[in-house]
């Protein structure tokens, strides 16, 4: 990996989220309408405080899972990855390029959406408020990393985004958001121990309870972390420089 | 031994297969350094099979490709080769200009080097135009200036100047021989049999074979025929014969 080759990368893909206004108003816009729609749901009841972070993880999570698969997808079909990878360019410049682009863009997004709960809607948070947004941007690298692994298996755009409920809705379903995890069936509970997702809504949920929220919420994000490199290491193995 | 006399290109019973079906059953060329060679055939014939290969992109399947004096695709080629894929392989939501930045860094080429080439494929009043905003021909255009900004030593283009009009084909044409004569490779497909007079050499493929590899004149001495269509054919009824 070459930090100039990344780097170049990152511009070059910002660029592009630049130039479609609409996809970027999009992106910062619609996490502040579910989550004002979520607080209005819940008006005068405890529930938006205990699931209004949470959801501020789970956004992101989505939204950059979707955006990605598509855009490689789009690099696959186009041959620009093609011939990308006929360059001096690495698979991993490619893959941190993208990461380090759309990790960008989520703390854009962390901040807007964090700071419309808390000071529009009102969301009452124990611990510290940049934790929120550290964790809502590792799950947008989350989202961005098994994007970039799953458009691997997508011939059209159709399909990629019918991988979206694939691989984000049962994660949602078992992340502890609807039940808590422990109080899920057995084996529901041990399948929710190896998804991401879990870990992230774990660590949103200490955060509002907890003022002391630190440590706990560092091991989570470390697990989150792990799934991430792990994640762009399987996709790594999906770039080939040579294709049938 | 002298590189410079070395081929740019040896080929040597390249074979290839997709799915049931062998694209190239064993294929052996040499491409000549510092020519604008030309391979021609119909399509479907295994012409952007074997460029593919060439530049290493192709997973093969038997026998050996070596580009500049090493296997092809190999890490230390990839800033010595241009390659231009049959369909254009640019970013449509970014600008020309955007587009040739990105692939200048990429090739680790200074950026001054970006308006120059756009000049070079006649693009300079499109520079700041979103390639989505342009023609199927200005778009491969900017395609063709993507291979060539980092100043490869030998360039693959698959049909550069498919759908492009009289005039701008001669331009283009005009600078293949211009890379040529400042000691570039090139290697340029095209179904367009009237564009073989252009090459300095010809390599005609039809369904995976060689059937000729010649200078144009000594093909069309070789087959008494008029224009390189009839050189073709000819070629093919022999082969039939046989």
């Amino acid at each position: 990996m070459n930090p100039r080759l990344t780097l170049a990368t990152a511009t070059r893909v910002l660029r592009q989220v630049r130039s479609d206004h609409r996809t970027l108003a999009l992106l910062l816009v619609v996490p502040c309408v579910l989550i004002g729609l979520l607080a209005w749901i819940f008006q005068n009841t405890p529930v938006f405080d205990h699931i209004g972070a949470p959801l501020l993880g789970v956004f992101p999570f989505v939204v950059m899972f979707l955006v990605t698969s598509v855009t490689t997808l789009r690099e696959r079909s186009t041959g620009t990855l093609e011939r990308l990878l006929s360059t001096p360019l690495g698979k991993g410049d490619f893959l941190a390029g993208y990461a380090l682009a759309f990790g960008a863009l989520s703390v854009v997004q962390a901040l807007v959406a964090t700071a419309f709960a808390v000071w529009v809607c009102g969301l009452d948070v124990a611990g510290a408020l940049w934790l929120l947004v550290v964790i809502a941007v590792a799950d947008a690298v989350l989202g961005t990393a098994l994007g970039l692994f799953f458009s691997a298996f997508a011939r059209t755009e159709f399909q990629a985004v019918q991988f979206m409920p694939a691989v984000v809705l049962p994660q949602f379903l078992l992340c502890g958001l609807l039940i808590a995890r422990d109080r899920l069936p057995d084996v529901l509970q041990a399948v929710s121990d190896v998804l991401p997702l879990s870990y992230a809504v774990d660590a949103m949920k200490t955060v509002t309870t907890s003022v002391d929220a630190g440590p706990d919420v560092a091991g989570d994000v470390a697990i989150v972390a792990g799934f991430i490199v792990g994640a762009i290491a399987l996709g790594s193995l999906t770039l080939r420089r040579r294709t049938p | 031994m002298n590189s410079q006399l070395e081929p740019a290109v040896v080929v040597d019973g390249l074979r290839v297969v997709r799915g049931d079906r062998e694209v190239l059953p064993g294929v052996s060329l040499t491409v000549p350094r510092g020519q604008v060679v030309g391979l021609l055939g119909p399509s479907g014939g295994g012409k952007t099979t074997l460029l593919r290969s060439i530049v290493g992109v192709q997973v093969v399947h038997g026998g050996t490709v070596s580009v500049l004096g090493q296997p092809a695709g190999s890490a230390g080629l990839r800033s010595r080769v241009g390659y231009m894929t049959h369909d254009a392989s640019v970013y449509s939501d970014l600008t020309v200009r955007e587009n040739l930045t990105y692939f200048a860094a990429v090739l680790g080429v200074p950026r001054d080097r970006v308006d120059e080439v756009i000049g070079e494929v006649d693009l300079a009043d499109h520079a700041g135009d979103r390639v989505d905003r342009l023609s199927g021909g200005q778009r491969s255009r900017v395609s063709l200036a993507a291979s060539l900004v980092g100043r490869p030593e030998l360039l693959v283009l698959d049909e550069p100047t498919v759908g492009l009009d009289p005039v701008l084909r001669r331009d283009l044409w005009d600078l293949f021989h211009r890379l040529a004569a400042a000691g570039a490779t090139l290697l340029v497909s095209s179904h367009v049999m009237d564009e073989a007079t252009r090459c300095d050499r010809l390599l005609l493929l039809r369904e995976g074979r060689v059937l000729a590899d010649d200078t144009p004149h000594g093909l069309l001495a070789r087959t008494h025929a008029a224009d390189a269509e009839e050189a073709f054919l000819a070629l093919i009824d022999a082969e039939v014969r046989a």
